[in-house]
């Protein structure tokens, strides 16, 4: 017990007279951990938001304009006969027409078109948007001569919306990447400036280091003052990080997610985890910022 | 506590290396020693010398002779490049970095530049002897005190090193090495920045703990003095030991006789009594 109270009490007298490197090298735990606080949620949102997409994806079966009522009915059973296929729903012409004018900034300039250009179609959803491709095979399989054929002459054209996807998933990856060098960047920088901290306090104390030596002080009992006040760093770090981040919940995103789903995404960490997450890796890295040093610069 | 008493056992054990195994070993033994630095300067050659418990040895020689080499030799600081170094009968050269603590833990050094830690006073100095190899606090309380009473400083436990005179760092710097009792004390130049009267307060000192039993080793190149003290001297010139005089010469004399003969010798003031303050020693002689 006393000679905990003996490491404890000299980590501390070091941190005192390390002030400046000290604080340099908390303010870094303390940015790493916010940024890392933010980044984990969102981007557990933006897997969220990318695999909702997915769940959106559908075929859209287009039929041409002169299909009967009768051939359009016979479709439908068709498509929801087909394997794999979650539902079916009909869009109607002057349907179509309303959704488009719903989408678009200035809806006048339908009412220049004196007839309907849209087609009516079918939107069919699949139970797995793996299988996409599989039902699109079914609707138009390939015919004799090995060009597509339909399964039904009133269809016109079979799409579907994967290119959105596409796009979709594309702007989060790069928007991961960034965040992830960033962070990888600071983490970085936090164990380096952990460990200078550290090198400049054995180099303040190399006399008490050389006198512990000399008077048979085994290995770890030299080293872990130094440990110590790494980890005291990062424990540091980590608890000025959290209250901020903590702080920036409440004020923030709790006012926010009430009218914003993204923010509220359902499938993002609990903070108390997110915390202890974080809090565990500030002193991770600390620790381990201080060890590497302590293995390059402290041959005892 | 169960862990306590295995902590002990375990710590009894691995002191076990400086103790005398056979009852005779010598407690210093060079064979063939030869150490050459990286750079390829040779630094010893083919030294051996042997020094029996309770002996007290000047090694002397110019600067550059390979003292300090043999001194950082003798606590695993170094090892040798050829030959054997073995303390108490064992050979540290193949000692494990584990063990090389428990082995200086058997063996005090005082250095000429005291190597004090100025931000503590003189009896936390010496106290951090103790903690630092994990000593209770109730050990710390008793022997601390004792020391620095042995080197004459009772009255200046809390002054800090700033505060005392050269050779009053050095009496601190040598109750620090001689806290936990060890077998052995090496002094590298021990003397090296004071003043001749200071220096006989030091060298007396030094003797008075010989006579406790301790082996001493002084590291000095102050031949002169050396050869009037009349204790085994070794030479080293250019790595190679070129005298070993083990003098028959000496009787059992007292500190306060050791000292008279020294100022008698030196001449530097005649009285016999001391106050055991190194700067304190110098009287006019009327």
């Amino acid at each position: 017990m006393s000679r905990f109270w003996f490491f404890i009490q000299e980590a501390f007298r070091a941190l005192r007279r390390n002030a400046a490197p000290s604080v340099a090298a908390i303010v870094t735990t303390v940015v790493t951990v916010i940024l890392l606080g933010v980044l984990i949620p969102v981007f557990q949102t933006t897997q969220g938001k990318s695999q909702e997409v997915r769940s959106q994806l559908e075929l859209k079966v287009f039929l041409y304009d002169d299909a009967t009522k009768t051939e359009t009915d016979a479709l439908k059973g068709k498509l929801a006969g087909l394997s794999h296929v979650k539902s079916v729903s009909y869009v109607s012409k002057p349907e179509a027409l309303k959704i488009l004018k719903g989408r678009l900034k200035d809806p006048n300039v339908l009412s220049e078109l004196n007839s309907n250009p849209l087609p009516a179609s079918f939107n069919v959803k699949p139970d797995d948007a793996a299988q996409l491709e599989s039902i699109r095979t079914a609707i138009t399989p390939p015919g004799p001569s090995g060009k597509p054929t339909t399964i039904s002459p009133i269809i016109d054209t079979v799409k579907d919306s994967r290119e959105e996807a596409g796009k979709i998933e594309q702007v989060t990856g790069a928007l991961k990447l960034v965040l992830t060098i960033l962070t990888a960047l600071l983490v970085i920088a936090s164990l380096m400036l952990v460990g200078n901290t550290i090198r400049l306090s054995i180099y303040t104390r190399r006399r008490e280091v050389e006198v512990m030596r000399l008077v048979g002080a085994t290995r770890w009992f030299i080293r872990w003052p130094f440990m110590i006040e790494g980890v005291a760093v990062g424990f540091a770090g980590g608890a000025i990080a959290i209250l901020v981040l903590w702080v920036g919940k409440v004020t923030i995103v709790d006012p926010l997610s009430d009218s914003f789903a993204l923010v509220a995404a359902q499938n993002t960490i609990s903070f108390g985890l997110l915390i202890a997450i974080l809090f565990g890796s500030a002193v991770l890295v600390s620790a381990l910022g201080s060890g590497i040093t302590l293995r390059r610069f402290l041959r005892v | 506590m169960g862990r306590r008493t295995k902590r002990a056992k375990k710590k009894a054990q691995e002191a076990a290396p400086i103790r005398p195994r056979r009852g005779g070993a010598p407690i210093i033994e060079l064979e063939d020693v030869t150490k050459v630095y990286p750079g390829g300067h040779l630094a010893l050659e083919r030294v051996s010398l042997a020094l029996n418990r309770g002996e007290f040895l000047f090694l002397v020689g110019p600067t550059g002779c390979g003292k300090s080499t043999l001194i950082k030799l003798l606590i695993r600081e170094l090892a040798p490049t050829e030959g054997t170094v073995r303390i108490a009968g064992r050979d540290i050269g193949s000692l494990s970095e584990k063990k090389i603590p428990q082995l200086r833990r058997n063996i005090g050094t005082v250095f000429q530049d005291f190597k004090l830690l100025p931000n503590r006073n003189v009896y936390d100095n010496v106290a951090y002897a103790l903690q630092v190899i994990g000593a209770g606090r109730a050990e710390i309380r008793e022997k601390v005190p004792e020391t620095l009473r042995l080197v004459g400083l009772s009255t200046k436990l809390h002054n800090y090193p700033d505060q005392l005179s050269g050779g009053e760092q050095q009496r601190v710097s040598i109750a620090r090495a001689f806290v936990n009792h060890p077998p052995l004390l090496l002094a590298d130049e021990p003397s090296g920045n004071l003043d001749p009267v200071t220096s006989i307060g030091i060298m007396q000192l030094l003797y008075r703990i010989n006579r406790t039993g301790t082996t001493v080793v002084v590291v000095t190149h102050d031949r002169e003095m050396v050869d009037k003290m009349r204790r085994r001297v070794i030479e080293l010139y250019e790595g190679r030991v070129v005298r070993d005089e083990s003098t028959g010469g000496y009787t059992e004399e007292s500190t306060t006789e050791f000292g008279v003969r020294m100022r008698a010798e030196m001449g530097v003031g005649v009285e016999g009594q001391t106050n055991g303050h190194g700067h304190g020693d110098e009287r006019i002689d009327w």
